[in-house]
């Protein structure tokens, strides 16, 4: 085994670490000077807009911009022949490997437009009405074919096909025949024959859920500028502007090094701003201009063309003995791509059955191409599908051997050693400790009345590190200029502050946190997969380090001591060798730095490594109203291991965020689409996410089990709490009429036809 | 199976030969390698200890 230990674990009493200090971004926020996607205005500015397909399936026969190009005060129009066509092939970009095929399609389509809302032209001019007026300009001649929305029917023989190179991978031998089912991945070990043999109660389900939008508050929004010799500067929304540039480079056939691409504040991401939709076409317009193009979504094309989730369907069956023990657990995971291949439905299939230690289990997973909009990630993306349906089973499974819900869970608990359903043995986890603070929680044995249930569900995260920089600029005064590369969402300013202060010894309100544009650092990978506070954090702890040697060197120096004669202790160098004691504070030292040896900079440039994964436990109690339908959330407690809470505010902040993005996941988003598969409720207004008057204050319970790879022993905590949302609610919502609901949403109309069902009505 | 192998690049050079028509998923697929339950991402030179256990599993990003 590998040595868990951490020799570089901080282990002093912290001092900043753990507190919970106004962020450093919050008056630029609160005052409204804080700069987003759509702020940015340039000299010389054109408007750009988008030309979207109105067909869920069509052939594009021709496309003719002549009286577009025409219209005065139209500088440019683009279509797909303005960006690179590459082969289908998985190539890097940045740290990922993308399918460029597939996505200068998505950016633009090429030979065919495959849902509503498909961008197939851009236009640029010199007001946003013009450019609107150019669109209607342009004629675009389709031959409308038949579509496909549902994922069951896009798996069938004669299914619409969306691409006739599309041969199934992960199934020997590989397809003679094209379809709409990418790939077939399956996970798992054990004998599952006998594990179900050995069940005392087995429970068999299906269930299905729609595919929710991320709800981000900010559209996308983007200003491009490339100059005449082909440099070019991309101001944008988004998770990850390395990941922009990499992308942009590679479709506008550039070298990365020609585009400065710089993040704005970022009005919600939740893994939708981790792709290109306006920037390559904002870049290729201007391009074409000479001038700097803005180009910002409407919210109907935030949903019509900006991924959602997966929609799915799912098949579970769970065995288990009367005493509580699971012998075996299967599903089968069904989950929609939208256009293009690339649904989560890997990582969904992995951590399915990830909560439990299990000897016998499989997870079977298909990835299907629909006409619907290319998915995009969403927090935890696939697990909350899956674990969703297992932990709906989980629950009926506890019902049928009269064992309370969290001691089941408690008996089967994945820990330290656990071997994962993809293989791996886990290393040190918390989910015992969220189910025993669960169970010893008093709004786990708070009263209900008639019509109200109880429900709890769990949910585990894997967690990512990765290519991470960092640099720590010190200033004469002492104060320091903190440049990371990841943008800040969940109020990793602070966090990353924090620790940097924590380190070097100073006060929080010295640290000034900068993002920095793709010209400043090293490339670092977006921010997602609960990340940043641990791998921007490592960078982060790895370059005060950095400082700190620097400073011991300069004090050595100074006094002509061995540089082990000299410790950092509480933002000083002291002097520990013989003689009198010496003390030279970080701001004492920074104003000499010139004279000892020049300015003191701090980098790190990692890969980050050693992720722990996240795991949680929710309560929720509804009451459902049996004239109405409508489901009451009454009471949600959010339980959630996060290694090290550097900022418990914010932590709480995701925790409560997530949950509430669960409830309006169980309780009502779905996208409505007509029979021709036009979207019908494409906003806010029709497409309901929470509201405050929704749900009540999210409780939240922070568990602390550290991460012996991370210096503080952070465990990401942004996308845990997303996964038990859907099944504590479903089954609070079973509890509560006596019906089990296997399908979302969980909607007035859903329950209250489903009641009725159970009545014979 | 056992592999003789001290870091992760070794490791995958070793099944490439093994394994030939393995050899192209691990140049161009998107995996990570876990050992001893550690997982690692894009990561040759982590090192393998003698009696390590590994598992080649798909790449994690998130969102």
């Amino acid at each position: 085994m590998n040595d868990m230990t951490n020799p570089n674990l901080v282990e002093r009493e912290l001092k900043i670490v753990g507190t919970r200090p106004l962020r450093p971004d919050g008056v630029d926020k609160v005052t409204g000077r804080a700069k987003f996607g759509a702020d940015m205005h340039l000299p010389n500015m054109l408007f750009g807009r988008v030309l979207r397909s109105p067909h869920a399936h069509a052939r594009i026969k021709s496309i003719d911009a002549s009286r577009a190009l025409a219209l005065k005060g139209v500088k440019a129009v683009v279509t797909s022949a303005d960006l690179c066509d590459l082969p289908s092939e998985f190539i890097p970009a940045g740290e990922m490997m993308v399918n460029f095929k597939d996505m200068t399609r998505n950016v633009m389509a090429r030979e065919k437009a495959l849902y509503e809302g498909h961008a197939v032209a851009a236009v640029a001019a010199v007001s946003d009405a013009v450019a609107a007026q150019a669109l209607s300009l342009i004629e675009v001649d389709y031959e409308v074919l038949p579509h496909v929305m549902d994922v069951n029917e896009a798996m069938q023989a004669d299914a619409p096909l969306l691409h006739d190179d599309m041969y199934t991978i992960g199934v020997e031998p590989t397809p003679e025949k094209p379809s709409n089912i990418a790939k077939r991945v399956e996970f798992g070990f054990g004998d599952l024959e006998a594990g179900f043999a050995e069940a005392d109660v087995i429970v068999e389900r299906e269930f299905t859920t729609k595919p929710v939008h991320q709800g981000y508050i900010e559209p996308h929004a983007c200003v491009a500028s490339v100059s005449e010799d082909g440099q070019a500067e991309l101001w944008c929304t988004t998770q990850g502007q390395f990941i922009v540039r990499a992308f942009c480079a590679k479709l506008l056939g550039m070298e990365v090094s020609q585009l400065r691409v710089t993040a704005s504040e970022i009005g919600g991401g939740f893994g939708g701003k981790t792709v290109v939709y306006l920037e390559p076409l904002a870049l290729a317009l201007s391009r074409k201009a000479c001038q700097p193009v803005k180009m910002v979504m409407s919210r109907t094309e935030v949903f019509q063309a900006s991924g959602p989730t997966s929609g799915a369907s799912i098949w579970v069956k769970v065995g288990a003995t009367k005493d509580g023990r699971i012998t075996a657990g299967d599903a089968l995971l069904k989950y929609q791509a939208g256009a293009f291949q690339g649904s989560p439905v890997q990582p969904g299939a992995m951590c399915a059955f990830a909560p439990y230690d299990l000897d016998n289990v499989r997870i079977v997973g298909f990835d299907v191409v629909v006409n619907r909009p290319k998915v995009a990630a969403y927090r935890a993306p696939g697990g909350p599908i899956a674990e969703f349906a297992v932990e709906s089973v989980i629950d009926e499974v506890a019902m049928k051997i009269s064992i309370d819900p969290v001691e089941f869970r408690l008996k089967n608990a994945a820990q330290e050693g656990t071997r994962a359903p993809y293989g791996p043995k886990l290393g040190p986890i918390g989910l015992v400790q969220t189910l025993e603070a669960a169970r010893a929680h008093a709004h786990y044995s708070a009263p209900l009345k008639a019509n109200q249930g109880r429900g709890v569900a769990s949910g585990f995260w894997f967690n990512i590190g990765g290519e991470t920089c960092a640099s720590l600029n010190l200033g004469e005064d002492g104060s320091v200029a903190m440049v990371v590369g990841t943008p800040d969402i969940g109020g990793s300013r602070a966090s990353l502050s924090m620790m940097a202060a924590e380190e070097l010894g100073i006060q929080l309100e010295h640290v000034h946190p900068i993002i920095g544009d793709t010209s400043a650092l090293g490339f670092n990978f977006l921010t997602g997969g609960s990340r940043v506070t641990f791998s921007s954090g490592m960078a982060v702890v790895q370059a005060a380090r950095d400082v700190i040697e620097q400073l011991r060197d300069r004090a050595a120096k100074i006094w002509e001591v061995p540089l082990a004669d000299v410790e950092w202790v509480e933002g000083h160098a002291r002097c520990t060798g013989p003689g009198e004691a010496r003390s030279l504070s970080l701001a004492e030292l920074a104003r000499t730095a010139g004279k000892t040896g020049g300015p003191i900079i701090g980098n790190a440039a990692i890969n980050a490594t050693g992720a722990g994964p996240s795991l949680a436990t929710h309560l929720v109690d509804v009451e459902v109203d049996p004239e109405t339908g409508k489901v009451t959330i009454l009471r949600y407690t959010a339980i959630q291991d996060a290694g090290k809470a550097i900022h418990p505010a914010y932590v709480e902040g995701q925790m409560q965020g997530g949950a509430v993005q669960g409830i309006g996941w169980a309780l009502n988003e779905e996208y409505i689409y007509d029979d021709k598969g036009h979207l019908l409720n494409p906003g806010f207004l029709d497409y309901r996410i929470p509201v405050c008057s929704d749900v009540p204050m999210i409780d939240t319970v922070i568990v602390e089990v550290p991460n012996p790879r991370h210096p503080y022993g952070v465990r990401g905590v942004g996308e845990t709490p997303i996964i038990p949302p859907m099944g504590a609610i479903a089954n609070a919502v079973s509890h509560a009429t006596g019906i089990r609901f296997t399908d979302l949403p969980m909607s007035p109309p859903h329950v209250l036809a489903t009641i009725e069902a159970q009545q014979g009505k | 199976m056992e592999v003789d192998a001290r870091n992760v690049k070794q490791l995958l050079r070793i099944l490439g030969e093994r394994y030939p028509e393995l050899a192209p998923h691990l140049e161009h697929d998107s995996f990570a390698v876990a050992i001893d339950g550690e997982i690692f991402q894009d990561v040759w030179f982590a090192p393998i200890g003698p009696d390590s256990e590994i598992h080649l599993i798909p790449a994690i990003r998130g969102g």
